[in-house]
């Protein structure tokens, strides 16, 4: 096992072989959670803390789960509303939780950054769930453990990431994580929802599904934020999923046996077509919820054994 | 009567574009000879004798905020860094926008600053871009220019009437050239840095954008107008044609701008969120070339004063601006050890081109020019300590590195208000 971090902020930070060792131990723990009795003893004794300073059920729930079967503390704190409103600053609330004497931190926040700048503050390990448009690791990482045991490796794969790019952080660590693995890499979507000098990154940027999905192995694709959208990226619902919804047709572009992905919540009929979705031969969608817990015991497993590392050294 | 009188210096002239070994003796407040550097009087040991640094665009933070800049400490900030004339921005709370405040304030820093202090006004109430001020009435009580700061006009009909109005009263309008909305949100330069790190980013063409705006205003209504900053490569060419068809247009750039780039921001590094925010390398480089040439005609420090609250949050909510008088000399020094300028270059866009444009007699070493000089060894190195600046505010990006160029003396008409030499 290689893993020399002491948070997780990002795929960006990892070295292939920390990414394997993540993936590698995930698999022990899909299998555990498979197993009659999913509860060990490893985090017994620490705390672990969610801080989602953005809402959120299904991450919250699956971090929330993978440290309870780990045998950790569990707290969780929705802070959407509370006290940003009273004019307190993460970084005092950071410390404010810092002071309970907390092992792990969860967080997710709606500012790109923002995990970082926390990060410096504490003096436990730190998982990022998510800040702003910057990145969402444990996202990457779950779809990359799919990926792995559908398609029986995670390299020299062809990949299409499909449509909110310009808001998405699932689709930047998605982008770094694959990269690293040495994956071809497409991006498709309208112009309005790409980023500007994506194209540098060292992948292809595509504004047609059909030329975009041929001969894929992989189809991701992105929730259509619409919460973010702070005015016309595109012109209607309706016209995005003629465009770029992703239905059995746009699919039939794809590697015959390419798998489709999609990190949820999804919005059935606009970004992907529900029949689809649920089709059990195409669509990974709930192995992608199953990985997730699996990864995130992972990581906070690996972190954990780094921070009572440290501690020992101290 | 008070002579100043100094010897065996390296004179650093941008009106002739010299640097030759000298001295000069200053009587009054004036200088009055020139020589060859012999003779009695303090010895200068050889370094640089330039005219001091007149600084458009400096932001103290009276009224209003006064913990993080006030008249004192931008003083002393600015003698330490070799700026004998500040150019205060009226972008304080409330705005500088009526003869009132800026008489308050003309009394503040004449009791409190070691340094020239010259104050802009708004060019509308509020700095809301709805009403101009009362631009004669301004002019009487001591305004040098007109600005509404970093926000821009955006109704253009206001903007139309209030430069027609300033030409008529003989202002200078300092202008900040960006297309409102599309830069609206902005926290770092659009492209692959900025979609990495997922931060809400402006197109580089915004600037090109708020510039021709401008231009075409210009050629409407004549005023006398100078950009704030131009700091990309795009906005260049606009700024050449404008200028070659005669208009009366200056230009400017931030210290910051020419020395450091989007890459500098790193992990989120708050002290380096500017207004416009750091460019590309590619920009870097077409701006210094572009002072070089003297198509910029003025180098600013963009002093912006933040405390630590302001800076210590995530980068989108994070307040812009960076302190800057002190560092502005030995950051300007690396654009000359890298071969970019000359000296007598970086001082005509430090010291005379910004007296010219504001007809102040400074700028210059010639007889009958002001006392105001700084004296500086160009090589001598150190390492910024921000904890050791002068400013209220420590919200430097150039805390920690390593520099070149050490102010050791500053005069304001012969006066010496900074060093230890006398």
């Amino acid at each position: 096992m290689t893993f020399r971090q002491d948070h997780l902020l990002g795929i960006e930070p990892l070295a292939p072989d920390e990414i394997t060792s993540i993936l590698d131990l995930a698999d022990d723990y899909v299998a555990l959670s498979r197993s009659p009795d999913k509860h060990v003893e490893t985090l017994r004794g620490l705390t672990q803390i969610n801080m989602f300073f953005e809402n959120s059920t299904r991450t919250q729930a699956s971090f929330e789960l993978a440290g309870k079967r780990l045998g950790a503390d569990v707290m969780n704190m929705g802070l959407a509303a509370s006290s940003i409103k009273k004019g307190e600053t993460l970084i005092d609330t950071a410390m404010t939780l810092n002071a309970m004497q907390p092992d792990l931190l969860v967080v997710r926040h709606p500012h790109s950054g923002a995990v970082d700048l926390l990060a410096q503050k504490v003096n436990c390990a730190v998982l990022n769930a998510g800040d702003g448009r910057h990145e969402h690791p444990t996202q990457a990482l779950l779809d990359a453990l799919t990926i792995r045991r559908k398609k029986g490796r995670l390299h020299r794969l062809s990949i299409a990431i499909c449509g909110d790019i310009a808001h998405s952080r699932v689709a930047r660590s998605n982008l770094i994580l694959l990269g690293k693995m040495e994956n071809r890499l497409r991006l498709v979507g309208p112009p309005t929802l790409m980023p500007a000098g994506i194209n540098e990154l060292g992948c292809e940027v595509y504004e047609d599904m059909a030329e975009g999905l041929r001969d894929v192995d992989v189809v991701m694709m992105l929730r259509l934020q619409k919460e973010r959208m702070d005015g016309g990226f595109i012109p209607s619902e309706r016209e995005y999923h003629h465009l770029y919804g992703l239905d059995a047709d746009k699919l039939s572009h794809a590697s015959p046996d390419a798998i489709v992905m999609h990190p949820g919540p999804m919005n059935r009929g606009v970004e992907i077509d529900g029949t689809l979705a649920d089709d059990i031969n195409r669509s990974v969608i709930q192995e992608q919820v199953e990985m997730g817990v699996a990864v995130r015991m992972a990581a906070m497993d690996l972190l954990a054994r780094n921070l009572r590392d440290r501690r020992a050294a101290a | 009567m008070t002579t100043l009188a100094l010897t065996n210096a390296r004179l650093i002239d941008p009106e002739t574009g010299e640097e030759r070994p000298g001295g000069l003796t200053v009587e009054d407040g004036v200088i009055t000879a020139l020589h060859d550097g012999s003779g009695p009087g303090i010895d200068c040991g050889g370094l640089c004798l330039a005219p001091g640094i007149v600084d458009i665009g400096v932001k103290v933070c009276e009224p209003g905020e006064r913990h993080k800049e006030s008249f004192r400490s931008a003083g002393l900030a600015a003698a330490a860094g070799g700026v004998t004339t500040i150019v205060t921005r009226p972008d304080t709370t409330p705005a500088i926008d009526s003869p009132e405040t800026l008489e308050f304030v003309a009394r503040r820093a004449r009791e409190a600053a070691p340094v020239r202090v010259l104050p802009m006004a708004a060019l509308t109430k509020g700095r809301a871009g709805h009403e101009m001020t009362e631009i004669g009435f301004l002019m009487d009580a001591g305004a040098v220019a007109f600005s509404d700061g970093d926000r821009v006009i955006a109704d253009t009909k206001v903007l139309t009437r209030a430069l027609t109005y300033a030409r008529s009263r003989g202002a200078l309008v300092i202008g900040h050239v960006q297309e409102p909305g599309l830069s609206a949100g902005a926290a770092a330069t659009s492209g692959k840095f900025a979609s990495l790190r997922g931060l809400p980013s402006v197109s580089a063409m915004a600037e090109r954008m708020g510039l021709d705006r401008d231009i075409a205003l210009l050629e409407m209504t004549g005023v006398a107008y100078h950009v704030d900053q131009i700091t990309t490569a795009r906005a260049l060419p606009a700024l050449e044609r404008a200028k070659a068809n005669g208009l009366d247009i200056t230009a400017g750039v931030s210290i910051h701008h020419l020395t450091l780039n989007e890459f500098d921001v790193s992990n989120y590094r708050t002290f380096f969120k500017v207004k416009p925010p750091l460019r590309s390398e590619d920009d870097r480089q077409a701006v210094v070339a572009a002072i070089a040439s003297g198509l910029i005609d003025v180098i600013c420090s963009m002093h912006t004063p933040q405390d630590e609250e302001s800076k210590r949050l995530p980068f989108e909510a994070a307040a812009s601006g960076a302190v800057g008088l002190q560092t502005l000399l030995p950051a300007a020094m690396r654009l000359v050890h890298a071969g970019d300028l000359t000296l007598a270059q970086l001082w005509r866009a430090l010291s005379l081109n910004p007296s010219d444009r504001l007809g102040l007699p400074s700028g210059r070493l010639a007889v009958g020019a002001p006392g105001d000089l700084v004296l500086f060894d160009p090589d001598a190195p150190f390492t910024l300590d921000r904890f050791k600046l002068l400013s209220k505010s420590r919200n430097t990006p150039f805390d920690e590195a390593r520099m070149q160029g050490v102010v050791r003396a500053t005069w304001v008409g012969g006066r010496q208000v900074f060093g230890e030499l006398t």
